[in-house]
């Protein structure tokens, strides 16, 4: 079940540098893809391959590439979101960091499907090592004629430019994102418009995430029909899963999508120091919470829709039986809070509230019906915000209280028997 | 002195400004670049950003103080960022800031009087497979304890 796809040569000495990568068969499906396909084939082929963005919103790729219009006065873009920022991910850097050229191709070949002429990378601040890494990277790849002008005499020119952010987290959710790249504070921009329409300079722009624009090569090397083999029917391909947490072996896996939790945990090595497992986040931080009962879950995008949860960026955080629940809803509702970037009420005020509420509680202070408080403020973000991110700090908050309710009321009645987180 | 350094300033801000369909854009890599050089981003650099932009600078303050990564005032020679999200919080981040409290002798927030180090809580940096983590500077170190942190604080101290 160890089947890699995108992490396949990642931890090769010297992937980054284009010999190595062209020795292992990079830039092989480059020029095929301007040879021996029109841009709408490509979109075609994407589409039957079932690729789904890997960012945490799973939206078929093929799709939302054909939303970009076919004719445009203006020039479009591609954006790729590499500011990797939801808590417990770190799977974009594995991929930045050990095969930034599978990344590169990615981009020239999508660039070519949706007739972009220019592509940024918007990087989050931190990942410096990163941004140098994708510089020399692309400075490579244009030396030997796979970007810039006229790219391997197709009278095309591709070009990619590193764009580096400031510490935001917000600028993750896309139109925060374009935003930032105009120049802006991040913040995110009522749609419709959607950015394959009005996105970056008001032109129309594709934003794809790292994992998924590495896929491209791939599908193109091997196929849709192979890629639509692997995984599940409705969740095609791998998934990068990113463990932490509670586990023996943290670190990046790469498995067919709809492994069960079971046999990713046994990856892992298992919970550390013998203890149980109590609960997980099965996709990031903005996942709701799920507990030892959903064991044999099976880690693709509809099982864990149908358990409650969401696949999100594949970013599993593992916690074991002693963990106190309302310390990590709580450090995270504080998370939230100070990466609200204060643009709508609901989120501002919201994440806000969540935040004194359970400050009081942590402190001892608890008060009865705080439970009920903390569900009817989450009700009230939920859904009435500009972006995910007031949704997104209801979620740890909601699912803790939903299996683990006990725990606020010893909380409130100031016994937590729990160790410290 | 100063008119000398913008001067300096102005033509690398040239070569930045190249690279983007709009001046705005260039905001946040004109930035990092006075950031890069100085350690912290002064009112007169903020200026200067402005001044070649076409911008006022207090549109300029304003793109600034949205982001984390900024300083606007002197920083230290080692700016130690521990990150405080879930994952490192549950392999012990807490205990690295206790000790790097005690080691430093400031409190998270602060800088020390020699301006050698600072110390800063983050939220996660991305890299939670080896928790916990704790950027210094632009360097990642993951799997920190407390024996690991001594030795590079008394390395740093030594520089």
């Amino acid at each position: 079940m160890s089947e890699k796809i995108v992490l396949k040569y990642a931890d090769v000495p010297e992937q980054k540098n284009i010999g190595t990568y062209m020795k292992n068969g990079g830039y092989k499906a480059l020029p095929r893809a301007l040879s021996e396909y029109k841009p709408d084939e490509i979109i075609q082929l994407v589409d039957k391959s079932g690729l789904r963005g890997r960012g945490g919103a799973g939206f078929p790729t093929g799709k939302k590439w054909g939303f970009i219009p076919k004719t445009s006065p203006k020039p479009k873009y591609l954006v790729c979101n590499a500011d990797e920022g939801e808590p417990g991910t770190f799977k974009d850097r594995a991929i930045i960091e050990g095969d930034p050229h599978l990344l590169i191709e990615g981009m020239a070949i999508s660039s070519y499907a949706i007739g972009a002429h220019k592509a940024y990378i918007y990087i989050r601040g931190e990942f410096a090592m990163g941004a140098d890494i994708l510089v020399s990277a692309i400075n490579q790849a244009r030396e030997a004629g796979f970007l810039g002008k006229n790219v391997l005499g197709s009278g095309l020119d591709i070009d990619i430019d590193v764009f580096r952010g400031a510490g935001a987290y917000i600028c993750g959710e896309e139109t925060a994102l374009l935003d930032s790249l105009e120049g802006r504070r991040g913040m995110p921009r009522l749609k419709p418009p959607f950015p394959v329409v009005v996105g970056l300079y008001a032109s129309p722009t594709m934003i794809n995430n790292v994992e998924t624009l590495a896929n491209i090569p791939r599908i193109i090397d091997n196929g849709a029909e192979w890629f639509a083999g692997i995984g599940t029917p409705h969740s095609t391909g791998t998934k990068i899963f990113c463990i932490s947490g509670d586990v023996n072996k943290p670190g990046v896996y790469e498995t067919p999508m709809g492994i069960s939790f079971k046999e990713l945990l046994k990856m892992a090595d298992g919970i550390k120091d013998g203890k149980k497992l109590k609960a997980f986040f099965p996709g990031g931080s903005s996942t709701p919470i799920l507990t030892d009962a959903h064991l044999n879950i099976e880690m693709d995008f509809e099982s864990l829709k149908k358990a409650g949860s969401m696949l999100g960026s594949g970013a599993v955080i593992v916690l074991n039986e002693d963990r106190c629940m309302v310390k990590t809803a709580a450090r995270l509702v504080k998370f939230y809070r100070d990466e609200s970037c204060g643009k709508c009420s609901p989120c501002r005020e919201g994440t806000d509230w969540l935040a004194k509420v359970y400050k009081r509680i942590m402190d001892n202070k608890g008060r009865d019906g705080d439970i009920d408080l903390l569900l009817s403020i989450s009700h009230d973000i939920y859904g009435t915000t500009f972006c995910p991110l007031g949704d997104a700090a209801t979620m740890p908050v909601v699912s803790s209280i939903k299996y683990f309710r006990k725990e606020y009321e010893e909380h409130i009645n100031g016994k937590c028997n729990h160790t410290d987180n | 002195m100063e008119n000398s350094i913008n001067t300096l300033l102005e033509k690398d801000f040239q070569g930045i400004l190249k690279r983007y369909n709009t001046p705005r854009s260039a905001i946040l890599p004109m930035l990092q670049f006075v950031q890069k050089k100085y350690g912290y981003i002064s009112k007169e650099n903020v200026e200067t950003v402005a001044d070649v932009l076409g911008l006022s600078s207090t549109e300029i303050g304003s793109v600034l103080s949205f982001y984390g990564m900024f300083n606007t005032s002197p920083s230290a020679q080692y700016m130690i960022y521990v990150c405080s999200n879930v994952s490192c919080g549950l392999h012990g981040a807490e205990k690295i800031i206790t000790f790097l409290e005690n080691r430093l002798n400031i409190k998270e927030g602060q800088i020390t009087v020699d301006g050698k180090f600072a110390l800063r809580t983050v939220e996660c940096l991305g890299a939670c497979g080896g928790a916990p983590v704790v950027q210094i500077n632009n360097t990642y170190y993951e799997n920190m304890t407390n024996e690991k942190m001594e030795k590079i604080i008394s390395e740093m101290e030594k520089q």
